[in-house]
């Protein structure tokens, strides 16, 4: 007991600026501490094992969701007025469902119904995790569902700030002069109306690229996948600080990076704001 | 200046805004006919359907607007004529901007700000001769902004670093790209200052000059298409009132409304005379007086101006000399 104590340097009872200096220096060799709830696994090796999942999960969900519900938006804010209006009100119906109840709902009609679809973990406990075609294979079988109730729950924002942009952008001028040169219907949707109706969802898209660690736990949890988001219910559960810190930074570390290639994609995307010299 | 062969006839166009009882008509029955390589200027309020003709007439009226009668017949270089507003969608497309363009109210925001100045030259090109190749697309836009007096260093500028000025100036250099019969103007100026304009318009009639398009130029400043303009026709409450030759017009206007409208602005020359504007306001298109639509703020209105909706037509006493104009006032009978 005592040595666990010496440890996780619980015995030492130095002051908290020098436990804050400690951290610091342990943290610049890549060293977050050990897990309590894991030991004896030190906290980098779980981040690095449940990462990857989630990343590839929320990761792909908010560009799959970001892909079509623009490009739905798009559509229904150019023909606005017609059917594809309809498309609001339903999508926003199923995004006022948390992520989490519809996946408790698709997992309870699956096993009613016995489908074979696996609604529990990343992988087969046979597969061995690795870059092979199977395992690959295997983890997508096991994703699809999270991700369509991640992507079903999530699309309606994304088409209703593009429909509107468009219909805002499309009383613009030089929509009209675009139009009266005689470009095709394609060109002034896509190469005028929409480009300049962009701009707001990349930034809403960065911040969503920022979320994406810590927006999928309740889904993680839903459907035992093994993410950050399982990890955290985890380590709150077992009061495993090292862990939740460690998750913690890997989160704010997230929306920096998010922010800084918001700004990336904005300044390529918007000459105007170039700072010209 | 003016030859004898038309480029564009409008026949008793109307314009709604709105369908059925709802329906507010902007423009009213208008006839016009431009010439080839002519200047017609389009003058009225704010509200008297010019704009809306011009978009009615390139089918570019935005919802809820409609054209609701008449006829557009477009004379092309060659080949027969054509009604613009029967033609097919793809037709249309390759109308526009080829034999007619349009250089804008908006002179800042008629550029897309995320697209550099040759890109929007060029893909204006692309559209319409698509074999042409890059390199002379490139060419072509070059020789656009030299034609309107822009440098070629500022082709790969964007929008927002050029002055409003140069984006208008790009935007006739724009209108020209396809070597059309026909550039409209929709109030090109106004968002300029008046030494601006000047220097603009010069230069317009200089490259109509040259190149030989027909223009047909909408403004509310009659004093501008006095100096600029071939012939004038007047609109009020979407008719057009009077149509004359520019000359004629500012020395002798028959119309009380032409009478207003060219004592609204002072003379630079010739001797002082008291400004006076026209009182009251334009009428509700919703509630349009009986007979003829200025007679509630006519200084000359009679009796018969109330009920008698007067025909745009050739005065009967005026001299054979006087042969080119119109006019639709009780004041002046037609023969």
């Amino acid at each position: 007991m005592q040595s666990l104590y010496v440890l996780f340097g619980l015995n030492k009872h130095e002051s908290l600026l020098n436990q804050y200096g400690d951290y610091w220096s342990q943290l610049a060799h890549g060293d977050l501490g050990i897990s309590f709830s894991n030991f004896p696994t030190p906290v980098t090796t779980i981040l690095e094992q449940s990462l990857p999942w989630t990343i590839a999960l929320a990761g792909c969900a908010t560009i799959i969701s970001f892909t079509v519900g623009t490009l739905l938006g798009v559509v229904a804010g150019w023909r606005r007025g017609s059917r594809l209006d309809f498309l609001l009100p339903v999508t926003t119906f199923v995004s006022s469902i948390p992520a989490f109840w519809l996946g408790i709902l698709a997992v309870a009609v699956i096993l009613a119904l016995g489908w074979n679809v696996p609604v529990s973990e990343g992988y087969d406990p046979g597969v061995v995790p690795g870059w092979n075609l199977q395992f690959i294979g295997n983890a997508i079988d096991h994703s699809w569902l999270p991700l369509c109730m991640l992507v079903a729950t999530s699309v309606s924002g994304w088409i209703l700030s593009m429909r509107n942009m468009m219909v805002t952008v499309g009383s613009e001028d030089y929509i009209t002069v675009a139009q009266a040169k005689g470009l095709s219907e394609r060109r002034v949707m896509f190469g005028y109306a929409a480009r300049n109706a962009l701009l707001p969802n990349v930034s809403g898209l960065s911040l969503a690229l920022g979320q994406i660690i810590g927006s999928t736990i309740l889904v993680e949890i839903v459907f035992s996948y093994p993410g950050v988001g399982f990890e955290m219910l985890q380590a709150v559960g077992g009061t495993d600080y090292p862990l939740m810190q460690g998750i913690f930074l890997v989160i704010t570390l997230a929306v920096l990076l998010a922010n800084l290639l918001a700004d990336i994609a904005y300044l390529i995307l918007d000459p105007r704001t170039r700072k010209e010299g | 200046m003016s030859g004898n062969q038309p480029v564009l006839e409008i026949r008793n166009l109307c314009v709604d805004y709105g369908l059925g009882d709802q329906a507010v008509r902007a423009v009213r029955d208008v006839s016009l006919t431009l010439h080839r390589g002519e200047v017609l200027g389009l003058a009225g309020e704010s509200g008297s359907g010019k704009s809306t003709l011009a978009y009615g007439l390139t089918r570019l009226l935005p919802p809820p607007g409609v054209v609701s009668g008449g006829e557009v017949i477009y004379h092309p270089r060659e080949g027969a004529p054509m009604d613009v507003l029967r033609l097919s969608d793809a037709g249309l497309r390759k109308f526009r901007w080829a034999e007619t363009s349009i250089v804008f109210q908006g002179a800042m925001n008629s550029l897309n700000p995320v697209y550099k100045v040759s890109t929007q030259l060029m893909d204006v090109l692309a559209a319409h001769r698509p074999s042409m190749s890059r390199a002379d697309r490139l060419a072509r836009a070059r020789e656009l902004l030299a034609l309107v007096g822009i440098a070629a260093d500022r082709m790969d500028s964007y929008p927002h670093q050029l002055s409003g000025g140069m984006r208008q100036r790009v935007m006739i250099g724009m209108a020209l790209a396809l070597d059309p019969q026909l550039v409209i103007m929709d109030e090109p100026t106004t968002a300029l200052d008046v030494v601006m304009q000047r220097q603009i318009l010069r230069q317009l009639v200089g490259l109509r000059e040259r190149l030989g398009f027909s223009v047909l130029f909408i403004t509310h400043d009659l004093s501008l298409l006095v100096e600029f303009s071939d012939r004038i026709a007047i609109m009020y409450g979407g008719r057009i009132v009077e149509q004359a030759p520019a000359e004629r017009l500012y020395r002798d206007p028959l119309h009380p409304y032409s009478d207003g409208l060219l004592h609204a602005f002072p003379p630079l020359r010739g001797e002082r005379r008291e400004l006076t504007g026209i009182p009251g306001s334009p009428p509700d298109l919703r509630a349009m007086p009986s007979g003829c639509a200025f007679h509630p703020r006519c200084p000359k209105a009679m009796d018969a101006c109330r009920t008698q909706l007067p025909r745009l037509g050739r005065p009967a006493l005026l001299p054979e000399s006087d042969a080119d104009r119109t006019v639709a006032c009780v004041l002046h009978p037609t023969g």
